[in-house]
């Protein structure tokens, strides 16, 4: 059952993939790589259980965070960024 | 870059590597995109020609790259059975790990104690590798050049964002502490754990302002703390050499126990390694944040 | 194969299944659906909601008490950072401008700024 779930995990993985190649905004691509993300982590926990090696886990947590992280520092850019333009507008 | 980190990471664990994977993780989606990102941020999408030709650089890289492919051709072939690391080294460590070191994650006995001087070299590695980044990032930023804020006031104090990063730190260091002490046992140890303790500052000063966070970790004890890493691990050898010892032979620091020495010894190293990654980490996270302030 | 086995097994492909399919379901909505913000109800939703079950079909699963308290702890996490990333994602992409599919033409109709 674990090896029905890995592959459904991927098929999803994959599916997300698209979704961040195609995205017409960069917020869709975004969307995409959080859920890639998760994915992952739920990816490395089936993975773990698959061959029997639960010390994955730790792994999944730190992914996890590491995604959270990722997606956090992306909005901060695109958000300073866009205040950055506009300060470029309004004063130039 | 992100979904590429963690393809990678999801391969080496498919190697059964779990404790690369582990390093993949933390370092490539997380700390490598956030830097990347400030990079992109601080610098025009446009390059600029720098004007004159490069080529005694060009010349430098071209000929340590030759020598260094050179080198390798001597090497025996990935995967030869007949290697001499297969066929003497590696089954020693396999072999005599639990009976001389008495830990059950072989990775970290390897890295720690059979090959204490080269994690000892990475260390001093990242340590310098740190200090080049403060010193090219150290000029005060153009006047001309981006800037970010912390968030304006107009972003509620309470907004969600804050309000569960706020929760989750803690546990994140905890989490950092866990790696860094259990990765006698399962995937861990110190570079790990240092990577995790970084990113809780980075994911600090990314949600509530790189000025909150420099009051947070003030520039001197920041690089006390990547020093005093290195000069922990240091320490141990030398420890180990006035005991009698050879430098970094753990078994010497209690002499009545060896393996007693070996598990201390790389307890206190792998904290120095911790110490001195999370230090450079944030440092490095830090010089770059610096430039995007007025 | 004792009661207790056969309800572990029964439960966990109940969840693991559930887990995928709901999973697969947000990522073929996360393709077909028109705009954005109603991709994010689709990514966001099936991620944390999937995401649940597969990790609850695991901990059916699990063999000692330590591997159990991780998966709750993973679990924990991903159900505070899901949420928390897909409303951050939505309120920047709001500031920056991008409109909902169905967003009103002139400014009288529009109920957040009367």
């Amino acid at each position: 059952m674990f090896a029905a779930a890995t592959i459904a995990v991927l098929i999803t993985m994959s599916l997300a993939l698209v979704r961040a190649m195609l995205g017409p905004t960069v917020f869709d691509r975004i969307l995409a790589l959080n859920m890639f993300g998760t994915k992952t982590v739920l990816f490395i926990s089936v993975l773990g259980f698959l061959l029997g090696r639960p010390d994955f886990l730790d792994l999944a947590l730190v992914y996890a965070l590491m995604n959270f992280i990722g997606v956090v520092a992306v909005l901060r850019y695109f958000q300073a960024r866009a205040r950055e333009d506009s300060e470029g507008q309004e004063g130039g | 870059m992100g979904i590429y980190s963690l393809l990678s990471a999801s391969w080496m664990l498919l190697l059964d590597a779990p404790d690369v994977a582990f390093t993949e993780a933390a370092v490539g989606a997380g700390v490598s995109t956030v830097l990347i990102l400030v990079t992109l941020f601080l610098t025009s999408p446009v390059d600029k020609d720098s004007g004159r030709k490069r080529l005694l650089p060009l010349l430098v890289v071209v000929i340590t790259g030759a020598a260094l492919a050179y080198g390798t051709l001597d090497m025996p072939e990935v995967g030869d059975p007949n290697a001499p690391n297969v066929i003497y080294v590696a089954p020693r460590y396999l072999e005599q790990s639990p009976s001389e070191i008495g830990i059950p994650n072989v990775v970290t006995s390897v890295l720690a104690s059979y090959r204490g001087y080269d994690t000892l070299g990475e260390t001093a590695v990242i340590l310098t590798a740190g200090i080049g980044v403060i010193l090219l990032l150290a000029r005060t930023r153009r006047k001309d050049g981006p800037v970010a804020r912390d968030p304006p006031r107009s972003e509620n104090r309470l907004s969600l964002l804050r309000v569960v990063t706020g929760v989750l730190l803690p546990y994140i260091l905890l989490l950092a502490l866990y790696v860094q002490f259990h990765g006698d046992y399962g995937p861990g140890g110190g570079f790990q754990a240092g990577v995790i303790f970084a990113a809780a500052f980075i994911l600090y000063s990314l949600v509530f302002g790189y000025p909150s966070a420099r009051r947070v970790v003030p520039s001197g004890s920041l690089r006390f703390l990547m020093a005093l890493g290195l000069l922990l691990y240091i320490g141990v050898g030398v420890w180990a050499l006035l005991e009698g010892g050879e430098f970094l032979n753990y078994s010497a620091l209690d002499p009545h126990h060896p393996s007693h020495g070996q598990h201390l010894g790389i307890f206190l190293i792998e904290l120095g390694v911790g110490i001195t990654v999370a230090a450079t980490i944030t440092a490095i996270f830090f010089s770059f944040a610096r430039r995007t302030q007025p | 194969m004792t009661a207790l086995e056969i309800t572990r097994d029964v439960l966990g492909w109940v969840f693991l299944l559930g887990g995928s399919v709901l999973s697969i379901a947000g990522g073929i909505g996360l393709l077909r659906f028109p705009d954005f913000y109603t991709r994010i109800h689709a990514g966001g939703l099936t991620d944390t909601g999937g995401a649940g079950l597969v990790m609850a079909g695991l901990l059916v699963q699990s063999d000692s008490l330590l591997v159990a308290v991780k998966l709750v702890i993973v679990l924990f996490f991903l159900f505070l950072t899901g949420p928390t990333a897909t409303h951050a994602l939505a309120r920047a992409a709001l500031t920056a401008g991008v409109k909902p599919l169905l967003a009103p033409e002139s400014e009288e109709d529009d109920p957040s700024t009367t």
